[in-house]
């Protein structure tokens, strides 16, 4: 066990399958020297070599186009988009292509493809870089979604993502990249993309979330506990699939949901959510699924970022308005 | 004179660079005479001069905690202050974001500038400058727009010219080769000018393209393209004011190249001595833009330099200024981020917006 944020979890698990699998190279803007912005790839250009990790061109349209055809070429190529913003130029090659090529070959092609996203608000930035797209993923058929939460979550995933047959989209919550510290095995594990996890056992309401918002729903926890509330989290970390089972059986057993979502509301994950939690445990329900998500707004410059980011306190307000319900 | 003979003679193929100044300020060309007359000459200095001095001042803003990440100007203001003297009003401006001293001449206030990098929106209102966009975070992507507002000038029958700002990163994007297509296609006014500074981040030029250089990008749309030294501002000013008649006289689009280096940081999260020598940043220090003119200057006997201090110190109150205006900028309100979503405010918005005022008189923010 080696104590990591999650910065470093992610960066042991690109070391190690680099090591292990001679198929794997990793690129993007400034990944090689420089070790990415975040220096999530730091030092592995140095030990891994510089056909294996390397700074492309400023292109993020050709970034994921290559990377589609080194996969069905015989590679598995790991690609960082700087920010999430720039997923957007990419996003051509990502819907068209890469989520569609194995059915278009009828699976004579796949693309065994991770495209790492840095995600999210609450970091101060400039516009660009404090989106949450990941309904644009998940609504892609053909595409698998994760975002861990933990640095040991962060590190099983990747190395499931990097192993896994098909393109995965890797969020990272970039808020939370050096937040948490967490003891993590440093040999090989894996955790099975598609299932959620239960952080929080209770009784009187689910909350579900994925990310950077598992920290504020933790931080509302604390409020809720000091009001005798029992509440249970369930870490969706799985955008797609989604753990049907994990939310059925919570929501079964509480009868209230409140699903926490970053990104806006409209057609976004909490929507979603909701229509799962309705068809799966729908006699079971004492409040209406409720959803505490973004407006439906451009997330807003770092001033007014205070008005548009979840807090603990909001969050434990939708509680109190669930339980009271 | 800078004229199509002038052009000609640089073809980017041959990779030669126009410049009107060495590095000590002395003309390469002894029969050459500046466009520009003494005063201007010394107007250009002074901008130059107070543009580097606001951009230090934004830098230390930064450090002390009073502004968010701000990406340095430092080295680039010959081409900004070019720029400036050659852009009229009816122009349009369609910046990348490291261009301090031409958004100044466009008429966008420091206090806007730096209420943006504090993080405000209403910083792009641009209260006093005509057809100037904003920041333009993705890369190169508004070049193509600048295009779009190219064909608007020649239906609109406009006088007017298009200044589309990129670096040598952003000649990788597609956008850009879009834009210079669609540009050529549609003959329209817009000047293309490339910031190489050499860097894209972390990533060097050689790394980004093996072209020879940046302007021969521009041939194969057909289009007249050049490779000029950013860090002249005699050069830079011959060449965009050549290349706005151009524009203006309906003869397209034009690509310049203007080569010049980073002599900062990417931002102030980053740290360039992960990824460049010393000795690298010390070439570049030579050939400095502001000390060049200086030289020619001082060179010329056009006016004593020597003593510099009150001046800046003049501009340090000045900047300061603009700085308080931008911090007592009314705070920001919670209307300010649903209000401009659209014309009319959907009926889900304002319920969207309502939810959060009732939490706010009950819960709170803090
Ligand atoms: C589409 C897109 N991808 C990535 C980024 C992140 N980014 C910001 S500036 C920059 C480098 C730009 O280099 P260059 O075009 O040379 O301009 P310079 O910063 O040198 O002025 C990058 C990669 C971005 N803003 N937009
Ligand atoms: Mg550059």
């Amino acid at each position: 066990m080696k104590v990591m944020n999650m910065v470093q979890a992610i960066n042991d698990a690109m070391d190690i399958m680099l090591t292990e699998d001679k198929s794997v190279v990793a690129y993007g803007e400034d990944v090689g020297v420089e070790g990415g912005v975040f220096r999530v790839t730091e030092g592995l250009q140095l030990k891994h070599g510089v056909n294996r990790v390397f700074d492309s061109p400023l292109a993020e349209s050709a970034i994921a186009g290559t990377a589609l055809g080194m996969a069905i070429a015989g590679l598995k190529p790991i690609i960082e988009m700087q920010f999430d913003g720039f997923v957007y130029p990419a996003m051509n090659q990502i819907l068209s292509h890469i989520s569609r090529f194995r059915n278009r070959t009828r699976g004579k092609f796949s693309v065994p493809a991770v495209i790492r996203i840095p995600y999210g608000g609450g970091i101060n930035a400039l516009e660009h870089h404090s989106e949450s797209p990941e309904a644009y993923f998940g609504h892609t058929p053909g595409l698998k979604v994760v975002i861990p939460s933990t640095p040991y979550d962060a590190k099983g995933l990747l190395i499931s993502a990097i192993q896994d047959p098909d393109p995965v989209i890797f969020m990272e919550p970039k808020r939370i990249y050096r937040a948490i510290k967490q003891e993590v095995p440093e040999e090989k594990y894996s955790i099975p993309i598609g299932k959620a996890k239960v952080l929080q056992e209770g009784e009187q309401l689910t909350i579900i979330a994925y990310g950077a918002m598992i920290r504020e729903v933790q931080k509302a926890m604390v409020l809720a506990k000091q009001k005798d509330l029992s509440i249970e989290l369930i870490d969706l970390r799985s955008i797609w699939p989604i753990d049907r089972d994990t939310i059925r059986e919570s929501v079964r057993k509480t009868g209230r949901v409140l699903i926490v979502t970053e990104a806006a509301q409209s057609y976004g994950p909490a929507a979603e959510l909701i229509s799962i939690v309705n068809e799966e445990a729908f006699l079971s329900l004492e409040a209406p699924p409720t959803r505490l998500t973004g407006h439906d707004t451009v997330i807003p410059l770092p001033m007014g970022e205070k008005y548009y980011m979840i807090s603990p306190e909001r969050i434990m307000f939708e509680i109190e308005k669930l339980i009271r319900y | 004179m800078f004229d199509k003979n002038t052009l000609d003679s640089y073809k980017p193929t041959d990779n030669k660079m126009f410049s009107r100044i060495d590095d000590e300020g002395v003309p390469l060309d002894k029969n050459w005479k500046p466009d520009l007359s003494s005063e201007l000459i010394l107007q250009s200095y002074r901008e130059m001069l107070f543009e580097r001095t606001a951009d230090y001042m934004a830098v230390s803003y930064q450090r002390q905690g009073r502004m968010f990440t701000y990406p340095p100007n430092l080295g680039q203001e010959a081409i900004h202050i070019a720029t400036g003297m050659v852009i009229k009003d009816d122009d349009w401006f369609v910046p990348a974001f490291r261009e301090l001293g031409a958004w100044l001449a466009k008429g966008v206030s420091l206090k806007e500038i730096f209420l943006y990098f504090k993080g405000n929106e209403d910083a792009s209102r641009f209260v006093n400058a005509k057809r100037m966009l904003p920041v333009s975070v993705p890369i190169a992507s508004q070049l193509v727009h600048a295009a779009g507002i190219g064909y608007a000038m020649n239906y609109l029958d406009e006088k007017a010219a298009v200044f589309a700002f990129v670096g040598d990163g952003g000649t990788s994007e597609g956008d850009f080769h879009e834009a210079l297509n669609f540009a050529s296609v549609w003959n329209a006014p817009v000047i293309f000018v490339v910031q190489n500074n050499q860097f894209a981040i972390s990533v060097p030029l050689h790394m980004q393209t093996k072209s020879i250089n940046l302007a021969i990008k521009g041939l194969a749309y057909n289009i007249p393209s050049i490779l000029v030294d950013g860090n002249d501002i005699f050069a830079m000013h011959e060449v965009i004011d050549y290349a706005r008649k151009q524009a203006i006289e309906g003869n397209g689009p034009m690509l310049i190249e203007a080569r010049t280096f980073r002599m900062g940081a990417h931002t102030t999260s980053d740290d360039p001595s992960k990824y460049r020598s010393k000795e690298e940043e010390e070439l570049w220090a030579a050939k400095d833009p502001l000390k060049r003119l200086k030289a020619y200057i001082t060179n010329n006997k056009l006016a004593d330099l020597s003593n510099e201090d009150a001046l800046i110190a003049e501009y340090k109150q000045k900047i300061d200024k603009e700085f308080e205006a931008a911090e007592q900028h009314p705070a920001y309100k919670l209307d300010d981020v649903f209000t401009h979503m659209y014309q009319d405010m959907p009926a889900e918005l304002k319920r969207q917006k309502n939810n959060l005022e009732n939490f706010m008189k009950d819960g709170g923010v803090k």
